[in-house]
């Protein structure tokens, strides 16, 4: 048996290090982005890489998104793997038409010829006290463009596990960083990553028999907090953490809506249009008639993302989780 | 040039200029080789290589617009009147190079060695590319416009970050340079110095909309010093000067010079497509004026004038030019042979469960349809 030291370390770390071991093995991997290199990414994720791997493996870009992305098109036409950093979730905006138009789509309408292994590395979320522009969610966006693929970790060891996944892809994949849990930490060695579950795969984060809270990203503690505090109430909750938006593990998902027979989904971003009614729709076409009531939605309110000194009020906190789980208790007559 | 002192510009040397703009400004009046005496330094054996392109690709794009009158092309974007800037374009690249041509630049693709057929299908409407980029080097026919131009950019920086001495060369319209995907590709080309040319064809309009309304830069390539690369101003419609300045331009992005931004004065004699209706917004005699310096007709005049072309070799350029058409003619003819099930094979390396149950529904309506 290997004994290694098992340290604190937090998300950033692990996602640096995931990057940094992808690098090393693979030398057509390169990292690319606005201050990437000298200052190692505004979150610090990528700090270090350029020292270790040279200014042509980790790059500072000029400040244009979408040319990063075009870039990185042309890159993995030429066999690269680009992991290309956008600063915060509403700069990704402009490399929008790189993404939607030509990213998502080199593989099918090549039909195979040229797939784009590309990861988009997006901070994401609220909840940092952010300014405006620095804090929305975006995640509905990405999920509604077929060819991407859309994951967010919500632990220090998924984090690296899913980005090394997410670089070894020859896919496309949106990898959604929740920017509120960078300075998450948790026992993890890079030496001894934890076995993860692949890109595709939910997980449940914890067992309960009496409803299925569904969520992902920076919304996972908060509904582990509310399932604990739901205990009092006499809810035996259950948490799946998504982990993976595209593709979708309805599996995982409806197995354990049918165990549970109620759900509700939680995520930051606007409710309507959002991920959770595409959640909601799914678990109520396929488990119809194991629910006792209605499928729920928790979300951000359908606001633009708020001032920082305003976000708590928009933000779904565990109040507003259990005042959902209280709505679970749902009868036909009401 | 001199520059004013600013207070500490020698501790904050970004004061100064950081080149020298004057060699990267285009010279006013596009550069012309036919009708000058420079054409005498040209080849015989090149001007009848462009001459052949030329008569070929005409013929192409005359073949091609009629196939959308019989319903075979759902639309054809002609180069009719550019035939010069997409003969040369193909022309001055090495195997090893890449084409990003915009979806007017067919005829490039062609003139490459691109099956015609293959280089319509997108056009066709049975795929979205006909061919295999990597195999051929031409990447998709880019609709968004200017988009394809970072790709180029891309690739060319792959290409030599591995030392391989490829040249990306990419087409875009004169209307395509005021979108973002141009100032980003040119400008991480100039930073990266990428082995990238930069091929603007200026047929006038976008759509219905004139250069005037479309830039207030002196030219096009003009706006190359913004970038800090070379700007060229070139004759698109005068083969020679094409092939030569477009040489020029890749022989230096091939031997790390890095990028250019060449400017084609060219005129799109055809509408916009087959569905366009020109005459909304340009006069007859503006296109007739143009007529007379047609991209063919300019260079035989010149091979004509010095005897180097004489009937059986306009002939047998001709006759080539038919063979195409009647062969490209009887194969767009036959029904292409497609398999719905494509639909889901090529969205993701392997289907999601997402698709694999799509595919699953379209296999029933299939098969319920044949069962019919
Ligand atoms: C991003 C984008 N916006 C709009 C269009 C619609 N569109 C197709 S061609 C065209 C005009 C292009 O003009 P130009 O770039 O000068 O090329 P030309 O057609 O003259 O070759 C427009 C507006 C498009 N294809 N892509």
């Amino acid at each position: 048996m290997t004994t290694v030291a098992v340290k604190p370390a937090t998300m950033a770390q692990a996602l640096q290090r995931a990057m940094r071991d992808a690098m090393a093995a693979d030398p057509t991997v390169h990292v690319m982005g606005e201050d990437v290199g000298t200052l190692g990414g505004v979150f610090r994720v990528t700090d270090g890489l350029a020292e270790e791997f040279g200014e042509d493996r980790c790059t500072d870009t000029p400040l244009a998104e979408a040319g990063i992305l075009g870039a990185a098109v042309g890159m993995a036409m030429y066999g690269l793997r680009p992991v290309v950093e956008m600063q915060f979730d509403a700069f990704a905006y402009p490399a929008f038409e790189q993404l939607v138009s030509h990213v998502s789509r080199m593989r099918n309408r090549t039909r195979g010829a040229l797939p784009m292994p590309i990861v988009v590395r997006v901070p994401y979320g609220g909840g940092i006290g952010g300014v405006e522009h620095h804090s929305d969610s975006s995640e509905a966006y990405y999920m509604a463009t077929p060819g991407l693929h859309v994951v967010t970790p919500s632990t220090v060891a998924d984090a690296y596990g899913l980005l090394r996944a997410a670089i070894a892809s020859d896919d496309p994949v949106v990898f959604l960083e929740p920017k509120r849990l960078y300075w998450s930490k948790a026992e993890w060695s890079p030496d001894a990553p934890a076995a993860v579950e692949p890109i595709g795969r939910a997980v449940v984060r914890r067992r309960g028999t009496s409803a299925t809270l569904l969520t992902y990203g920076p919304s996972v503690s908060v509904c582990l907090e509310a399932a604990e505090a739901a205990r009092e109430e006499g809810w035996d909750l259950e948490v799946v953490d998504l982990r993976s938006l595209v593709p979708f593990d309805d599996e995982t998902v409806c197995a354990s809506v049918r165990r549970t027979g109620r759900a509700v989904v939680v995520h930051e971003s606007a409710g309507f249009g959002g991920p959770g009614g595409e959640i909601a729709a799914r678990v109520t076409e396929r488990c119809f008639h194991h629910l006792e009531a209605p499928v729920l939605r928790v979300a951000g309110f359908d606001i633009p993302y708020p001032p920082p000194m305003l976000e708590r009020h928009h933000l779904p906190g565990v109040d507003r989780v259990l005042d959902a789980v209280a709505r679970l208790q749902w009868e036909a007559t009401s | 040039m001199t520059v004013q002192e600013l207070p500490g510009a020698t501790a904050y040397p970004a004061w100064k200029l950081r080149t020298d703009p004057a060699p990267l400004l285009p010279d006013p009046e596009p550069y012309r080789v036919l009708g000058t005496d420079a054409a005498d330094a040209i080849g015989q054996e090149l001007l009848l290589r462009l001459y052949d392109g030329l008569v070929h690709g005409r013929r192409f794009n005359v073949q091609a617009t009629a196939l959308t009158k019989q319903g075979r092309l759902a639309v054809y974007p002609s180069s009719t009147g550019q035939e010069a800037c997409e003969v040369a374009a193909a022309l001055v690249l090495e195997d090893r190079d890449w084409l990003f041509p915009s979806y007017r630049d067919t005829l490039a693709a062609v003139a490459r060695g691109l099956d015609p057929v293959e280089a319509l299908t997108l056009l066709r409407g049975d795929w979205h590319t006909g061919y295999d980029p990597r195999e051929h080097r031409i990447a998709p026919l880019s609709t968004p416009l200017a988009t394809q131009l970072p790709h180029a950019v891309g690739l060319a920086h792959a290409a030599r970050l591995a030392g391989d001495d490829v040249v990306a060369l990419a087409m875009v319209g004169d209307g395509g340079t005021s979108e973002g995907d141009f100032h980003e590709a040119l400008n991480f080309a100039a930073v990266w110095q990428a082995p990238v040319v930069f091929l603007v064809q200026n047929n006038g309009f976008a759509i219905s909309v004139p250069l005037a309304k479309q830039t207030a830069a002196p030219s096009l390539a003009h706006k190359a010093v913004g970038y800090g690369m070379p700007g060229r101003l070139v004759d698109g419609n005068d083969a020679a000067a094409m092939h030569e300045v477009l040489s020029d331009a890749v022989r230096r992005a091939r031997t790390g010079g890095g990028p250019t931004l060449v400017e084609a004065v060219t005129y799109r004699m055809d509408a916009h497509t087959n569905a366009d209706d020109a005459t909304r917004y340009r006069a007859d005699a503006e296109v007739e004026a143009w007529r007379a310096h047609d991209p063919i007709r300019l260079v035989e005049r010149h091979l004509t004038g010095r005897g180097l072309l004489d009937e059986g070799r306009t002939e047998a350029a001709r006759e080539a030019a038919e063979t195409m058409a009647a062969d490209l003619r009887e194969r767009m003819n036959a029904d292409p042979l497609l398999d719905p099930m494509d639909l889901f094979t090529q969205v993701y390396a392997s289907p999601t469960p997402q698709l694999r149950e799509e595919s699953e529904q379209l296999r029933a309506e299939l098969e319920a349809e044949d069962g019919r």
